[in-house]
């Protein structure tokens, strides 16, 4: 087989121009299947999963999420036998600057900093930063993505004007964590936000959500029931869910994502087979004579089906790799421009997983398209063939 | 005389395998744009249905949304008494006090529950909106009883009229099923202010007011005068702006959408100009032929674009026909200023249709400027030589 790979290229360099054109048409269509095959994981296989992640759960009211919890839930919560941790976790929205700029927006959350990085023992922050967001009251930690983001150094200044919250809090940056979700999150210390509310304002004593740290994956479960067992009878139940749970309930409350990401892929993937059987189509039909004349010399139809389906398969690889490659670079255009909730976004990439498919399904289309005009030119008599014209 | 539209039509019939296999790979690509133009058409057919140019919604100052906002019952009141508000037939300020929250329920689909909008208000709020009720009646003042959406009944098993399910503190009756027509309040449930402010612990509290300007020219100056006292420190726009913005909920799917429709149009586009060049070179002799009856190159040029555009038509009306049973589907899409779900339906309507034959054209006019300037560019000799 390999001795005609020369063949095999030559004949796709002679007409460079329906090639080429062949090789950019599945190139863009290939583009787009990657970066949807992309997103798809994101969104629906998560990004990998770290140990901490799986143990991590939240505890929210059960009618919605809109609803707060009262905050004593949260030392009750960590009473529970199996919990490793802890916090009030209250959801602060309000605007920093302009908040007609949706470059502005980003998570934003009230925490206890004595429990915070021992519910997220997955974020990496030094000691020193730690321990002054435990002592600073004003003091507020954030994710290396929403620092790199605006360009802040330790010690800047964050004014946040709250809505939900008749407050402006004046916070002082003092720690920068790393974590693998590229998440642009800001927590502060949640007794600030209280102090600041007006005394005998019913929100003093409410939490959007509590987050738990379970102590082993075992336990996990048990912990949940057990949460959700205590609070069944009271005036504010809760649901307690593992945090990869919610954020799939999270991701089908955004819309039917899954329906429309496959019902694109199959068109994406229709429309690669149409224009690759096209293209060798188009190509085989002005070379029915040159299989005419390849036959006279002794070719046999199997070897001639092989070399036009290498043929094909070539061209279908060539734009497989650059398509490959410009859904690497679309990925990164998404990562910036695609709105901050959608959870792992940030994280999009044309893993080599990704790619690997990806190639695999340029070839496999690659031979489809081209079986049948490789077909119908190996069985072509040698007299039909050599009448033919053009 | 140019070279007759018949004699591509011709051309592109005989051709019939290649001809279609191009046009189905323009018509796919089309079909994702009118699908996405349809999308945002049915979102905003919805949020236009749902505000009414003469009411003012008024939220705490610096709230954008009515979940997040509290208006108090001292600042209602205060509001009340404002100069400029329309008047029902008793006399009455047209302005409702409302409160906004959402709710859990299971759907019909998963197990997994779902946000729904809980909106509680008085009878003066149903009255100021268009909502007709479709079966059972309206809830009555200070009783466990509610109404449901249209669209909620379809979606939620347990709000079904006659039901009864749990929110807040205690079990709630569905007395009735309203019509919204296709607004954002079918997707709501509503009941007594009252009784739902004190289940959710929201008396003093509450969401929202919605007012009633008497005619067109009075919504700029209640507007002006609501935001200037500082005393209710609220902020006031048109029910129409609030539900606009909250098109945005579609901005997701619709990013999606445009991008892979211009990628797709981009390797049709491709597709086609190769088909466009293997016609070109296959019809050298009557390239030649057409030459020497006398056909200037301008004429060959504007036959073989025409050509082009008509394959893409081709592939445009193919794409809106493979759009078009899109109009049944009602899909849901996550609201972010309600927190809650909204149901719409797909609306391939004109402006998706010619948004859709636009794009095919576009694609045909990139794909067969390159191949019928070829074409046109051959000398005659050459041309009837080549077999």
């Amino acid at each position: 087989m390999f001795k005609y790979l020369p063949l095999i290229v030559k004949n796709s360099l002679r007409n460079r121009r329906r090639s080429l054109l062949a090789v950019a048409s599945i190139a863009s269509s290939l583009c787009v299947l990657s970066v949807l095959i992309a997103i798809y994981r994101v969104l629906f296989l998560g990004s990998d999963s770290t140990p901490a992640q799986a143990l991590r759960l939240i505890t929210h009211h059960r009618v919605s999420l809109a609803q707060s919890l009262p905050i004593a839930y949260v030392r009750q919560i960590q009473q529970v036998p199996g919990v490793a941790a802890a916090t009030g976790w209250q959801w602060f929205g309000g605007t920093y600057r302009d908040a007609r700029e949706p470059r502005n927006f980003f998570a934003r959350f009230g925490v206890e900093p004595l429990q915070t990085f021992r519910v997220w023992p997955d974020y990496v922050i030094d000691q020193d930063q730690r321990v002054a967001f435990e002592r600073e009251r004003t003091g507020c930690v954030v994710s290396r993505a929403l620092a790199n983001k605006f360009d802040w150094q330790l010690g800047e200044r964050i004014t946040l004007v709250g809505d939900g919250f008749p407050v402006t809090l004046d916070l002082t940056l003092v720690g920068i964590f790393d974590e693998s979700a590229q998440a642009a999150v800001l927590y502060f210390n949640q007794d600030y936000l209280r102090e600041s509310l007006p005394p005998g304002s019913p929100q003093r004593d409410m939490v959007s959500q509590v987050m738990v740290q379970a102590k082993s994956p075992d336990e996990a479960p048990h912990v949940a029931e057990t949460i959700d067992a205590i609070f069944e009878n009271s005036p504010d139940p809760t649901k307690t869910e593992s945090e990869r749970v919610f954020l799939l309930n999270f991701i089908s409350f955004l819309g039917n994502f899954k329906l429309f990401l496959a019902a694109i892929c199959g068109a994406v993937t229709f429309t690669l087979l149409l224009v690759s059987g096209n293209t060798f189509s188009m190509s085989v039909r002005e070379r029915i004579r040159e299989v005419g004349i390849l036959k006279t010399l002794g070719f046999k139809p199997s070897t001639i089906l092989g070399i036009i389906l290498g043929e094909a398969a070539a061209i279908a690889l060539a734009g497989g790799v650059i398509g490959c490659l410009l859904a690497g670079l679309l990925c990164g255009v998404v990562r910036h421009v695609a709105p901050p909730f959608i959870p792992g976004i940030k994280t999009l990439a044309v893993t080599p997983l990704i790619a690997g498919l990806s190639l695999t399904v340029a070839v496999l289309i690659g031979l489809v398209g081209g079986l049948l005009p490789a077909f119908s030119a190996a069985r072509t008599s040698i007299l039909n063939s050599l009448r033919h014209t053009g | 005389m140019a070279i007759p539209i018949v004699y591509n039509v011709r051309n592109l019939v005989a051709r019939k395998t290649t001809t279609l296999m191009t046009a189905v790979g323009i018509a796919l690509a089309v079909a994702v744009l009118v699908a996405d133009v349809a999308l945002v058409r049915g979102l905003q057919a919805v949020f236009e249905r749902s505000g009414n140019p003469l009411h003012i919604l008024v939220l705490r100052k610096g709230s954008a949304t009515e979940l997040s906002s509290g208006i108090s019952r001292e600042a209602y009141r205060d509001l009340l008494f404002k100069p400029g508000i329309a008047r029902n037939i008793t006399g009455e300020p047209m302005a409702s006090l409302e409160l906004v929250t959402v709710i859990n329920l299971p759907t019909v689909d998963s197990a997994k529950s779902m946000n729904v909008t809980v909106r509680g208000l008085i009878w003066l709020g149903i009255a100021m909106r268009s909502v007709r009720m479709d079966q059972g009646r309206w809830f009555q003042t200070g009783q466990r009883e509610i109404v449901v959406g249209k669209s909620i009944t379809r979606r939620y098993p347990q709000a079904q009229l006659g039901k009864t399910f749990r929110f807040g503190r205690g079990e709630w009756h569905v007395v009735g099923v309203m019509d919204g027509r296709q607004s954002a309040l079918d997707n709501e449930i509503w009941g007594d202010l009252n009784q739902i402010s004190s289940d959710f612990n929201r008396t003093r509290s509450l969401s929202s007011v919605l007012v009633r300007a008497p005619d067109a020219a009075a919504v700029p100056v209640l507007i002006n005068s609501i935001e200037e006292d500082t005393r209710l420190n609220a902020s006031a726009i048109t029910e129409r702006a609030y539900y606009d913005s909250q098109t945005a909920a579609g901005a997701p799917l619709h990013f999606l959408g445009v991008l892979v429709s211009v990628i797709m149009a981009a390797g049709s586009g491709f597709a086609a100009m190769n088909t466009m060049y293997a016609a070109v070179s296959r019809r050298s002799g009557e390239i030649g032929t057409l030459r020497v009856l006398g056909f200037s190159r301008g004429h060959i040029l504007v036959s073989f674009f025409i050509e082009s555009l008509l394959l893409s038509l081709v592939g445009g009306l193919l794409g809106c026909l493979l759009a078009l049973p899109l109009n049944h589907v009602r899909a849901r899409v996550g609201n972010m200023t309600t927190f809650s779900e909204i149901v719409f339906g797909f609306r391939v309507d004109l402006t998706a249709v010619l948004a859709g034959i636009a794009f095919a054209l576009l694609m045909g006019t990139i794909g067969g400027f390159f191949p019928a300037r070829a074409a046109a560019r051959r000398q005659i000799v050459e041309a009837l030589r080549e077999v």
